[in-house]
């Protein structure tokens, strides 16, 4: 077969002033994402080699010492850098509450989407609203009502002792339990809508024909809806994992400030701390976790996209 | 070039359209030529994929060929944006904008034109009259049946009064009565409007019944122009010949060519079979019988008298106002013979060993 | 024999009983914040009677109102900023050819989504603190509105994208075939589909810029309080039921930007 003929002038002038027209359209919403997003980014990872200055911000000096710094600790005396796992700790115990509140999530949420998923469409639009309403509220608000309830003082102890089942309140808040609890609070809507909308585009007469060859409810659930939803179960774990990993408010009002996370601990470098560079590489590290679980969601989501 | 023969609305010149580039290149359409007089009911027919809907999109204006002209009336249109072209499109989806009423769909053409108000409000009154939708003038057209939107969108296109209508497979969203009703209701509006139609469809069927002549397409080729009665009688490609009506190919061995028939011989009988323009078949050609054109003896037992073709009847399929008939044929191969189901005429079963009649001037060697 | 409905085969037993448990629990601590809004004792968790003293004395409080403004000035000007070179963005990026580079902004315009609120946080103040050092700049509440338009962008980009991509990609053509110019095409086709969704990604837009604590709290200089950070500070005092009345007006503004961007996209889809 002979080759085909090159573009005509003409197909290639279209192209091009269409192409040309799309980037100046681009152009503003990239160029203030860029300036003001990414810049900044790459400005935490040049002060992240710098050396803090006494009163916050940084000396123009080349330093690892905030990477140093991360996992060991100068002593005063001698100067020998000794292993110190007070930062790693808390890395580890904001990674396990993220796991948990991503596990309590899917395991309340997988149910909930699908109930949603399954209910006649007027009804959906309901549902759909419902959770959407506490996913755009403040968050900030929503965690300060947990604090209300949770206090010594609060709803739950007082009813606990008005009904005398006990004599002094059980402390709940600034204990673990009440990060997760917050964790779960602020986070269960980010599970639960892509779940649904996974699980509304599930094809029935799938699970119909399930049936058909003699599986039983928890068969069809476990054998046909669970690994057809696998996206987006996977991508509802990750809208709870990521934000839980990084989160800042939840521990500062529930926590108290004893059960530090991530998030304050960086927030701390850049306040009281006094200690900017640590900060950046706190948060950098903080973005390589991020990043990781990314890229295993978008290795995952490009396997699946190769099935179907 | 040859030049544009006098009367035709649209002269198609040596057009190519490729998609990509490198290696990704597809060719869409390869040096096509067609002419479409004006005032002609013009099909583009072939299966999914033949570069009849890119073609129509060239003619329209929204992409631009690789090579070639379009002229309209004689004027190179190929680079003009397609709001420059009168030539207006019904589209396969209809495409009517669902933010305005059917009366602003219907004027949505002349008032971009920049008609004066009095002029485009008679026109859609005009138009809504003619495709009989005066009562829904102001719905909005999420408000109204499949059918009654492709109304509208042929009221929409017609508005302007495009020198050319190009029409989408317009018809295929529609069920199978609705459809009928509108291939009537196309064939009035073109004779009313005495505007230029190009159709494009899949459907042969659709294409038979309705065009004055059709283009049969296959892999961005044209294969065939010519009027429903040459595209049927007389195909001249294999492709042609199966994508049209019900078939049957036989192997012959040419053994003389005359002027416009050649001389062959199927499974030991000789028959005169007619010739594509301009083709001299040598040695193996193929052979088309359609089913309605060979008549069912019984016995089959002197074949010298019946043409020499016979076999042995293994189904037959009843469909109403024909009945289906296939057959073995003696050495090999199957024919098929359609006959019409008229009271008292004799009935044959499977099982039963026939002899065939070729009609006359029925057989045609095909170009492949 | 008694009729019964067909067999509902979708079900899955307990499932119902979790959906409502969870929205107990979604909803259940915002409703008894809402509650104790309108207490009239000054004890924030002692009941004594309904009164809306509280909110008059929110109102009624100077602090308060500098950070409504405030919070309406940022919140306004980032989510206008946002929506417009959004929308442009949406329209560039949507249903087009691909062009070189295509990826790359898709990937810069959805970045502010991938990355932890606290590091967008301290790299925001950074860069505002090596501005001010450096360059000698420093746009005072300008400062927390690029902060807020950075991230409102992506926000306010999906749906007006997505309302894009539902489009009919030949409405548009069948207005050029209609003798309508780009721009009339534009203007009298493209535009007025699109509006819902711009609609949308403008409540959004709002809705994470007035919520926002986060950033607003590292980025935010001398008198720049939000709403959220006056509610914030409020926490540490001894509380009063003003915060709970504040707090409610906060949700119930969140509840009807949401509720009016929902129902808008519903009646788009109806």
């Amino acid at each position: 077969m002979t080759a085909p003929p090159p573009a005509s002038p003409r197909e290639r002038q279209a192209d091009r002033s269409a192409a040309r027209r799309n980037r100046w359209l681009t152009g503003p919403a990239v160029t203030i994402v860029a300036l003001f997003g990414i810049v900044p980014l790459l400005i935490v990872l040049v002060y992240s080699f710098l050396a803090p200055a006494p009163y916050g911000g940084v000396q123009w000096k080349f330093s690892t010492d905030a990477y140093l710094n991360f996992l060991f600790q100068r002593d005063i005396f001698s100067d020998a850098l000794q292993f110190s796992p007070a930062f790693l700790l808390i890395y580890l115990r904001s990674f396990v509450f993220a796991v948990i509140t991503t596990l309590i999530c899917l395991a309340l949420g997988f149910p909930t989407a699908y109930f949603m998923a399954t209910r006649p469409p007027e009804q959906r639009n309901w549902w759909v609203l419902l959770i959407t309403i506490p996913f755009w509220s403040n968050l900030l608000v929503r965690t300060l009502a947990i604090m209300f309830i949770i206090r010594d003082e609060g709803l739950i102890n007082m009813a606990l002792m008005g009904l005398g089942l006990i004599d002094k309140p059980i402390t709940m808040l600034y204990t673990n339990f009440a990060i997760v609890l917050g964790l779960f609070y602020s986070f269960l809507p980010f599970m639960v809508l892509p779940l649904y909308s996974s699980l509304e585009k599930l094809d029935f007469r799938l699970v119909e024909a399930a049936h058909d060859l003699y599986a039983t409810r928890r068969q069809v659930l476990w054998r046909i809806v669970i690994p057809m939803s696998a996206p987006g179960i996977v991508a509802g774990c990750l809208l709870v994992f990521i934000p839980a990993l990084g989160a800042y408010v939840t521990p500062l009002i529930l926590g108290g400030g004893t059960h530090l996370m991530i998030g304050d601990l960086i927030a701390q470098q850049f306040g009281s701390g006094r200690n900017w560079p640590l900060g950046s590489a706190q948060a950098l590290i903080l973005m390589a976790a991020v990043l990781v679980a990314l890229w295993v969601y978008v290795r995952n989501a490009a396997k699946g996209g190769k099935h179907g | 070039m040859p030049e544009q023969p006098s009367g035709s609305a649209i002269a198609i010149r040596e057009v190519s359209k490729v998609f990509g580039s490198g290696s990704d290149a597809v060719t869409a359409l390869a040096q096509v030529d067609i002419d479409i007089r004006a005032n002609e009911f013009f099909t583009l027919l072939g299966p999914s994929g033949c570069g009849k809907t890119t073609l129509l999109r060239l003619i329209a204006g929204f992409d631009y060929p690789t090579t070639g002209e379009i002229r309209l009336y004689g004027d190179d249109i190929a680079q003009l944006p397609p709001y420059r072209r009168p030539i207006n499109t019904v589209f396969q989806n209809y495409a009517l904008f669902p933010h305005m009423t059917v009366a602003q769909n219907i004027g949505f053409g002349l008032e971009m034109l920049g008609r004066p108000r009095a002029e485009i409000a008679a026109r859609i009154d005009e138009m809504l009259r003619l495709v009989r939708m005066e009562e829904l003038k102001n719905r909005r057209t999420s408000q109204i049946s499949g059918g009654q939107q492709q109304r509208v969108a042929l009221a929409r296109a017609l508005a302007p009064q495009p020198k050319v209508l190009l029409l989408d497979e317009p018809l295929s969203a529609l069920d199978y009565k609705l459809r009928k009703e509108m291939q009537l209701e196309l064939k009035r509006l073109q004779h009313e409007t005495g505007i230029t139609f190009i159709f494009v469809t899949h459907d042969q069927e659709e294409a038979l019944t309705m065009s004055d002549r059709i283009a049969v397409m296959s892999k961005g080729r044209v294969l065939q122009i010519g009027t429903a009665h040459d595209i049927y009688d007389k195909p001249a490609e294999r492709f042609v010949a199966n994508f049209i009506g019900e078939t049957n190919l036989l192997d012959a061995e040419v053994t003389g060519v005359d002027a416009a028939t050649a001389t062959v011989r199927v499974k030991g009988t000789t028959l005169q079979a007619g010739l594509p323009e301009g083709f001299r078949p040598t040695g193996k050609a193929t052979v088309v019988i359609r089913p309605e054109h060979a008549e069912l003896e019984a016995g089959g037992a002197d074949r010298g008298t019946l043409g020499g073709l016979g076999g042995v009847i293994t189904n037959v399929v009843f469909f109403g106002t024909d009945t289906h008939y296939y057959i073995a044929l003696d050495g090999g191969g199957e024919f098929m013979v359609r006959r019409q189901n008229s009271r008292g005429a004799a009935g044959f079963a499977s099982g039963d060993r026939v002899g065939l009649r070729i009609d006359p001037g029925a057989a045609r060697v095909l170009r492949d | 024999m008694a009729e019964r409905g067909p067999l509902d085969l979708k079900t899955q037993p307990g499932f119902g009983k979790v959906a409502l448990l969870c929205l107990f629990l979604l909803y259940a601590p915002i409703l008894i914040l809402m509650i104790f809004s309108v207490n009239s004792g000054s004890i924030i968790t002692h009941w004594e009677g309904v009164s809306l003293h509280w909110y008059g004395a929110a109102l009624a409080d100077g602090d308060f109102h500098s950070a409504a403004r405030n919070t309406m000035v940022i919140a306004v000007s980032a989510t206008v900023i946002a929506t417009l070179t959004a929308t442009l963005a949406a329209i560039g990026m949507t249903r087009v050819k691909p062009w070189r580079g295509l990826g790359a902004a898709f990937m810069v315009i959805n970045l502010p989504l991938m990355v932890p609120e606290i590091v967008t946080a301290i790299a925001t103040l950074s860069f505002f603190a090596l501005v001010a050092g450096k360059l000698g700049l420093n746009f005072g509440i300008g400062n927390l509105i690029i902060a807020h338009t950075v991230f409102c962008i992506p926000f306010a980009y999906m749906p007006i994208r997505a309302r894009l991509e539902d489009m009919d990609l030949t409405l548009e053509q069948a207005a050029a075939d209609l003798y309508a110019p780009p721009w009339q095409t534009f203007r009298r086709v493209t535009l007025p589909l699109m509006m819902p969704g711009v609609f949308s990604g403008m409540a959004l837009a709002f809705i994470v810029s007035f919520d926002d604590f986060t950033i607003t709290q590292l980025v935010a200089g001398p008198g720049q309080t939000t709403l959220p950070l006056y509610i914030w500070n409020q926490t540490r005092r001894p509380m009063t039921p003003e915060i709970n009345a504040i707090s409610t007006i906060l949700l119930l503004i969140s509840i009807v930007v949401v509720t009016a961007s929902a129902l808008i996209a519903r009646r788009r889809k109806a």
